[in-house]
């Protein structure tokens, strides 16, 4: 089942600065499949961010196509994007990004909302998803009240609650313990085996190797892309 | 999905109570104060049509008298010129329906061991039409009386409760200036007048009656005035007219001579006086209306900086999924919520300080379910206008520049 999910070509992306346009991805070529589990890795700088974002429909090429699922995203509307980000992509931040007025359950309805699910089956879908990320016990405490590891738990329940086919994760683990890493990581392989897309960015060898592809950026190019050899400790 | 919106609304203005509750206050005054102002002005439109109904309608009155005699003002009712004659000449006119020769004084009347100093006018039975005035009990003398003069009288209720007490005064004899009167009727209360007076202290007699036999007049059959109304308020201007060269005529004046007589036009003075009272509640429910607006101002102001607060929680919303138009309708059912309740919280403290205001003071207000109406819909615009333009600030943001912001 080797169905294209993202496609990508010739994509730039510069930003405006005081000293001109400054060129942040250049000529980026790339093809993910369905069911793929990629780590997308590069020195600080070198436009990962940059291409997440772009990706996750959140900000838009300078130039180059963009094929999400089969639709040109360049094309889209305002409100055929905000859809692809509701129903196709789960986005999961490095910082998670909780709402913090809100409970925890309430944090993983919130993108059901925008679909118009009743609100009965928003807890329902919710709670399942708290369940699956092993934190029905929580669901009505506020993000403040758990720990770093189990706020990008609850982050990741949100992106699936619309269950995506793609899961986009901009350093997921940057901000967690090397053990609570280890969790969120073993969630995300246990995700990518029942055959959700997976793309996350990370700068460590230890993460990047749960992924079966990686792709190293350098200065806005794509330098390498290779499957994950897991004879090798350092990639 | 709107009542969700609703529960978040809510709780984006509990997280910050104290602001909300003073944004709201705008609100609050703002209806408040439009709310008492329209029912004082209303209280005060409703007393002086009370009083223009009372006064009769389509009336003019003629005074004996030039009003500017040989350049010297002197008003009405120096020269007794009017005759009772003129009167039915002028009741001849087309567009006069009725005609009441007045010739009004006061004198102390007394009956038993009460005495009382009012107000007399005597003259004929059209003038109760001329004013609208119907008996209350007993009945109205008949222009018989008038005729041969009689001894008999009607009585206003102020009059009529200081003589008499709580007593029926219908059949009993007064004494006015010594000579004996027979109260036929009573009159019905009118309440105050349009010059501020108590309209029901008085007594009417027959117009004969009072010229030969209580106040005398120098000018047999003189009056002092002709109080004539018209069929229509439209033709008034036509007979004010024919009445004016009717009485030149009989009257003898020359072309260029003054008059003799002067002419008032008693319903477009009460119709420019209600005219005034109408302005005048305009201008309160206007300047009321301006602390509206600087309440909507406060919501506005409010929402721009929530919206600036809560930047990176649109920009998370809009990364899983929220379109333009969620956001925007989030933050526009914010200002609604808040416009609305400061509206309700506002229509309560006007309904209450109008009540209050009426039992201070006594002045009449009248809280309409207009009024109630015009505010809250106004205080709703005021949301959603002043609302808007944050809640599309909010909408319009960028994904990515929102996610960024610290
Ligand atoms: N909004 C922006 N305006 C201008 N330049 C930007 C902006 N965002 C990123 N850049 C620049 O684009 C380049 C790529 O940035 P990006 O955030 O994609 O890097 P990254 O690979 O994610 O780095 P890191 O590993 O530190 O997160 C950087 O040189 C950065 O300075
Ligand atoms: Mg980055």
């Amino acid at each position: 089942m080797n169905q294209v999910v993202i496609q990508v070509e010739n994509l730039n992306k510069s930003y405006p600065t005081s000293a001109g346009l400054f060129p942040a991805l250049k000529d980026v070529k790339l093809t993910i499949n369905s069911g793929e589990f990629v780590a997308i890795m590069g020195q600080s700088g070198s436009g990962k961010s940059t291409f997440m974002n772009i990706l996750g429909c959140l900000d838009s090429a300078t130039e180059g196509r963009y094929v999400l699922d089969g639709r040109s995203v360049a094309e889209l509307n305002k409100d055929e994007l905000a859809l692809l980000r509701n129903r196709t992509i789960g986005f999961v931040f490095q910082g998670f990004n909780l709402l913090q007025r809100m409970s925890l359950l309430e944090n993983v309805a919130l993108p059901l909302i925008y679909c118009g699910v009743a609100h009965h089956k928003r807890q329902q879908r919710a709670l399942e998803m708290l369940t699956k990320v092993g934190l029905e016990s929580k669901a009505n405490s506020l993000p403040n009240q758990i720990s770093g590891g189990q706020q990008q738990r609850v982050a990741i329940a949100r992106a699936l609650v619309n269950q995506p086919r793609l899961i986009l994760a901009d350093e997921p683990t940057g901000n967690l313990d090397s053990h609570t890493s280890e969790e969120v990581m073993q969630l995300f392989e246990s995700l990518n085996r029942d055959g959700i897309t997976i793309v996350l960015v990370t700068h460590e060898p230890d993460i990047a190797r749960y992924a079966k592809r990686q792709v190293r950026f350098l200065d806005g190019c794509i330098v390498s892309d290779q499957a994950t050899q897991h004879a090798e400790v350092n990639t | 999905m709107m009542l969700i919106m609703l529960g978040e609304a809510w709780r984006a203005m509990g997280a910050n109570r104290l602001r909300t509750l003073l944004t709201m206050l705008g609100m609050v005054i703002g209806v408040g104060a439009v709310v008492l102002m329209m029912a004082v002005g209303q209280g005060a439109q409703y007393a002086i049509k009370q009083t223009i109904a009372a006064m009769g309608s389509n009336l003019f009155v003629l005074l004996s008298g030039s009003s500017t005699a040989g350049g010297v003002r002197s008003g009405g009712g120096g020269n007794l010129t009017l005759t009772a004659s003129d009167a039915e000449a002028i009741a001849e006119l087309p567009g006069v329906q009725a005609v009441a020769p007045i010739h009004p004084g006061s004198a102390q009347i007394v009956y038993g061991p009460n005495n009382w100093n009012t107000s007399i006018i005597g003259s004929t039975p059209s003038y109760l039409d001329a004013r609208s005035w119907p008996i209350s009990t007993g009945a109205a003398f008949t222009n018989s009386d008038v005729r041969s003069a009689t001894r008999v009288a009607l009585i206003g209720k102020t009059a009529a409760q200081n003589l008499f007490g709580d007593d029926d005064p219908v059949g009993k004899t007064i004494r006015i200036r010594q000579s004996p009167f027979v109260i036929l009727g009573t009159l019905a209360a009118k309440g105050q007048g349009m010059d501020g007076r108590d309209q029901d202290d008085t007594i009417i007699i027959p117009l004969t009656t009072a010229q030969r036999k209580v106040f005398g007049s120098q000018v047999p059959g003189s009056v002092r005035m002709v109080m004539v109304q018209t069929t229509t308020q439209e033709i008034m201007p036509i007979v004010e007219k024919s009445m004016t060269e009717l009485l030149r005529q009989r009257h003898r004046i020359r072309d260029g001579m003054d008059n003799d007589f002067s002419l008032r036009n008693l319903t477009a003075a009460a119709d420019s006086a209600e005219e005034s009272t109408r302005v005048m509640s305009m201008l309160l429910g206007a300047i009321a209306s301006v602390s509206l607006l600087v309440g909507g101002i406060g919501i506005m102001n409010i929402m721009l900086v929530s919206v600036t607060e809560r930047t990176r929680e649109i920009g998370i919303r809009m990364a899983i999924g929220a379109r333009q138009k969620d956001i925007l309708m989030q933050f526009l059912l914010e200002a609604i919520v808040i416009s609305v309740l400061g509206c309700l919280i506002g229509l309560l403290l006007g309904i209450g300080s109008a009540l209050l205001t009426e039992s201070l003071t006594g002045t009449v207000v009248i809280i309409s379910a207009n009024s109630i109406l015009v505010a809250f819909s106004v205080a709703a615009t005021v949301g959603i206008f002043f609302g808007y333009y944050p809640a599309r600030k909010a909408a319009q943001l960028d994904p990515i520049e929102a996610l960024r912001y610290q």
